[in-house]
């Protein structure tokens, strides 16, 4: 499975991270479209927390705590979903698969965000190398 | 800054505190330090959090209200938590926050009760 799936006519949401505020900002459009596409409400809380995640990490390790937020509707044969992207210029992870390990975490967190993200949405997808940026892509498709 | 950010009600020897909206951190770590001014003002024995009305809870959130509880604990007092919303609960746990060493209850009312448990299990009239 890929994180792909056709993108609709709709225009995406696109909107800079750049302090906490925006927290809510990411919070908000992802139920608006979460419920726009017809998630439940358990997919929608689902969505709306791991994006709240992947957010979050923008505002901790990218570069100027700053990022960009890519939200739009997908579907795939008939079934639509929300697609959200978190993209950074920060320094990148080097290890990307501890990243992705429960408990690890280079500033002594909790270290459950980026796997936590993964178990709550149906496809994530990170891209990221020492020094080049991050890049978190999820999807959470209607049942 | 000592701001009130949050509604406090006390009810007896309880105090009741409703969370709702959609909480930024900043918001989140005020409410913390208004509840632990708010505890050792009155000298209460028992505070539950309501937080039925959080239609999200992320691990930062989460996080805050265990640090509460812990706070209140130590300040001599037992807290619960009640009201998380089914979503918010399956979503949680899957998120992998540990919730589970805290006291949690269906609603106010049964969170009552449960503070009063925890309360005689304190001062040790429930044991044998
Ligand atoms: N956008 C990012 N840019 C650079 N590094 C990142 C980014 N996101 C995550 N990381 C790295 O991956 C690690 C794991 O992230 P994760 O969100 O899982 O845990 P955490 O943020 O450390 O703790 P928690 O999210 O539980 O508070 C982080 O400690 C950090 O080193
Ligand atoms: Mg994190």
């Amino acid at each position: 499975m890929t994180a792909a799936g056709a993108v609709t006519d709709r225009e995406p949401s696109v909107f800079d991270i750049v302090d906490e505020s925006d927290l809510i900002r990411v919070r908000k459009v992802l139920r608006t479209e979460a419920e726009a596409v017809g998630l439940n409400l358990v997919d929608a809380t689902k969505l709306i927390t791991a994006g709240s995640e992947l957010a979050r990490n923008i505002l901790n390790y990218a570069t100027g705590h700053r990022g960009r937020v890519t939200v739009e509707q997908v579907y795939r044969q008939s079934r639509r979903g929300v697609r959200a992207t978190f993209a950074d210029d920060g320094p990148g992870i080097e290890d990307i698969e501890a990243a992705l390990t429960d408990g690890f975490s280079t500033r002594g967190s909790m270290g459950l965000g980026l796997p936590g993200a993964r178990r709550l949405v149906d496809d994530m997808t990170l891209t990221s190398a020492a020094g080049s940026g991050t890049t978190v892509v999820i999807v959470k498709w209607q049942r | 800054m000592t701001e009130d950010v949050v509604p406090v009600m006390k009810i007896g020897d309880t105090l009741l505190v409703a969370l709702q909206g959609d909480l930024d951190d900043t918001t989140v770590i005020q409410i913390e330090e208004q509840l632990t001014r708010e505890v050792a003002r009155t000298g209460v024995s028992g505070m539950l959090i309501d937080v039925s009305r959080l239609s999200v809870v992320d691990s930062f959130i989460a996080r805050v209200l265990a640090r509460i509880v812990a706070m209140v604990r130590l300040l001599g007092a037992q807290a619960a938590v009640v009201g998380i919303q089914p979503a918010v609960a399956i979503t949680l746990v899957e998120l992998g926050v540990p919730m589970g060493h805290l006291d949690t209850a269906l609603n106010a009312e049964q969170g009552l009760a449960l503070l009063e448990r925890l309360r005689r299990a304190d001062t040790g009239t429930d044991r044998p």
